[in-house]
């Protein structure tokens, strides 16, 4: 039932962007943000701007077709965030100024300006989707943790707890599939009782997931429980002293990836204000 | 009541890269009154197979027809109160404030009338051997065990003609068990319900039912009386099941005295037999 959700989720795999540390691909999901956010978007003529999202778009695929993940998974993340798409896209029609589409009716509210900036608009947060789910894709949890705690270590100096941030961030991901499969579990010992969580009015629905709650909390307070038992059995004392089984290694893959990633921002970006 | 599975399959997350083929092409009867045994490696698809009697999965292919009604139908309320499943690990799933309240949860839900729900409760409290003063108590304040009855309370209070019970006394001590199938057998002794019993214990398998389904990698692979499968350890061993361990003493018994009866599956049998042939060399001596 429940088991659709494909929050944060990792895909096997052994492509290039894989074998890649995590270090790297957070740094360059940073960058492919950042550089998203700055293609001119008041470029005149408009044609400029499309040629920029354009090219985006191409990278995006392309990296996409170097991962080897299925397009139709990377698009299923938009699913989430269709309705914020949508509303911003139609909040941008309707409310920029400029040149009507036709000069009466209903219409006349309608700008040219209004469509581009939605069309932009929406391709912006569609490529920074597809893009930043890219990351969490190719990169297991543990990894990806692994790589914000070695990015963070700088700041540990300054106070910031380094480790025990990532080692609760890695707990929380460990345990969402754990926590789905048990709701899944309860769920339906529940439904074989007699429960019924797809009828009624409002109140009525969120009032049939007491029985879900309840023994959702009760197992989730045991299993934090057990847990820290057994971390503290095995002198888990946080981060002194505490050294790695896996080292993170950046190699000549990083490299590549990231100079090419760089340097067809860089030249984007120097192509937009340039000219 | 009887279960009739025509070719069903299931998979699971179909149309991910994780897709599973978890039932492969199973068809199977169960008669009305039968007490059956399912038996088979973790994986090989038993959960599974007993999730598709009420409707919990729909058959990705194939049907599941429960006494004339197809569990791909609409009417999930009414086939959920003839089948009843005790999930593994079934105290998990309690969450009222008291006890009485858990196990009217199912009832309430059907519709029954408040002053029918008590007297069932009563009932099925004594069947599965608490005792009354525990129903105004939480859940959450009983022993591992009490749990456990209360739990499986919850569905019995339903008066299912079919009973579906997964593991029901893993993590129990060996008197909770008995207890617990004590009143299992009993129930089906008396009510003449549909039992089916899903364990990876040979031995309790071996001592309550008459026939057994093993199955391996989403298949049956043997279906049978009790006699029947346990005395091909070699095939079960071959699936990483056994024999239960009386029948390996019998059969190595057999090795030495060929006249003893080896067709034994549990201690009690194995007893008796041991005597029987112990008294007829006396004799002859």
């Amino acid at each position: 039932m429940i088991k659709d959700i494909t929050l944060g989720q990792y895909i096997p795999g052994d492509s290039v962007l894989h074998k890649a540390d995590p270090r790297t691909k957070i740094i360059l999901a940073f960058v492919y943000m950042i550089a998203l956010f700055m293609i001119k978007t008041n470029a005149v003529p408009i044609i400029k701007v499309y040629a920029g999202f354009a090219a985006v778009t191409f990278f995006t695929f392309l990296a996409i077709v170097v991962s080897g993940i299925p397009l139709k998974y990377t698009l299923k993340g938009l699913k989430p965030i269709l309705v914020i798409i949508v509303f911003t896209m139609l909040i941008n029609i309707f409310t920029t100024n400029g040149t009507p589409v036709y000069p009466t009716g209903l219409l006349s509210k309608i700008t040219v300006e209004g469509i581009n900036t939605a069309i932009i608009m929406a391709l912006r947060l569609a490529l920074l989707i597809i893009g930043v789910s890219l990351l969490t894709l190719t990169t297991t949890p543990i990894l990806l943790t692994d790589g914000i705690e070695k990015l963070l270590q700088p700041f540990k100096k300054m106070g910031l707890p380094a480790h025990e941030l990532a080692m609760m961030m890695t707990i929380a991901l460990r345990f969402i599939p754990t926590l789905l499969e048990e709701t899944d579990k309860i769920m339906k010992a529940q439904s074989a009782r007699g429960a019924d969580f797809d009828t009624g009015n409002l109140i009525q629905r969120a009032k049939s997931f007491i029985p879900v709650l309840v023994p959702l909390f009760v197992s989730a307070f045991r299993r934090a429980d057990e847990l820290a038992t057994a971390m503290e059995a095995r002198c888990y004392r946080g981060s002194m002293g505490r050294t790695r089984m896996r080292q993170l290694k950046l190699g000549g893959n990083d490299a590549v990836i990231a100079s090419v990633t760089c340097m067809f921002f860089a030249c984007l970006l120097l192509l937009q204000y340039a000219i | 009541m009887a279960i009739v599975v025509e070719n069903l399959s299931y998979i699971y997350m179909k149309g991910t890269p994780f897709e599973k083929l978890a039932l492969d092409n199973i068809s199977l009867k169960i008669d009305s009154g039968e007490f059956a045994g399912i038996i088979g490696h973790t994986g090989s698809g038993k959960s599974t197979l007993v999730q598709h009697f009420n409707g919990l999965l729909k058959p990705s292919s194939g049907r599941v027809v429960i006494n004339e009604t197809d569990t791909a139908g609409k009417n999930l309320k009414e086939l959920r109160r003839h089948v009843g499943i005790v999930f593994q690990y079934p105290e998990h799933q309690l969450f009222e404030e008291t006890v009485y309240k858990d196990i009217a949860f199912g009832l309430v839900k059907q519709g029954i009338p408040e002053e029918k729900i008590r007297p069932a409760i009563l009932e099925v409290i004594r069947i599965v051997g608490l005792d009354e003063d525990i129903l105004e108590k939480s859940p959450f304040e009983l022993s591992g065990g009490q749990k456990r009855r209360v739990a499986i309370a919850g569905v019995l209070a339903m008066k299912p003609g079919i009973l579906v019970l997964d593991e029901p006394t893993a993590g129990l001590d060996p008197r909770g068990r008995d207890e617990i199938f004590g009143f299992i057998k009993n129930m089906h002794d008396t009510l003449g319900i549909t039992i089916l019993l899903v364990s990876h214990s040979m031995e309790d398998i071996a001592r309550l039912v008459k026939r057994v389904i093993v199955m391996n990698k989403g298949r049956i692979e043997m279906d049978g009386k009790v006699s029947d499968i346990f005395n091909r350890p070699e095939a079960l061993e071959k699936i990483g099941l056994s024999s239960p361990q009386i029948s390996y003493l019998m059969k190595r018994l057999k090795s030495v005295l060929p006249d003893i009866n080896d067709d034994v599956f549990t201690v009690k049998d194995a007893r008796d037999v041991l005597i029987r042939y112990l008294s007829r060399q006396e004799r002859k001596a």
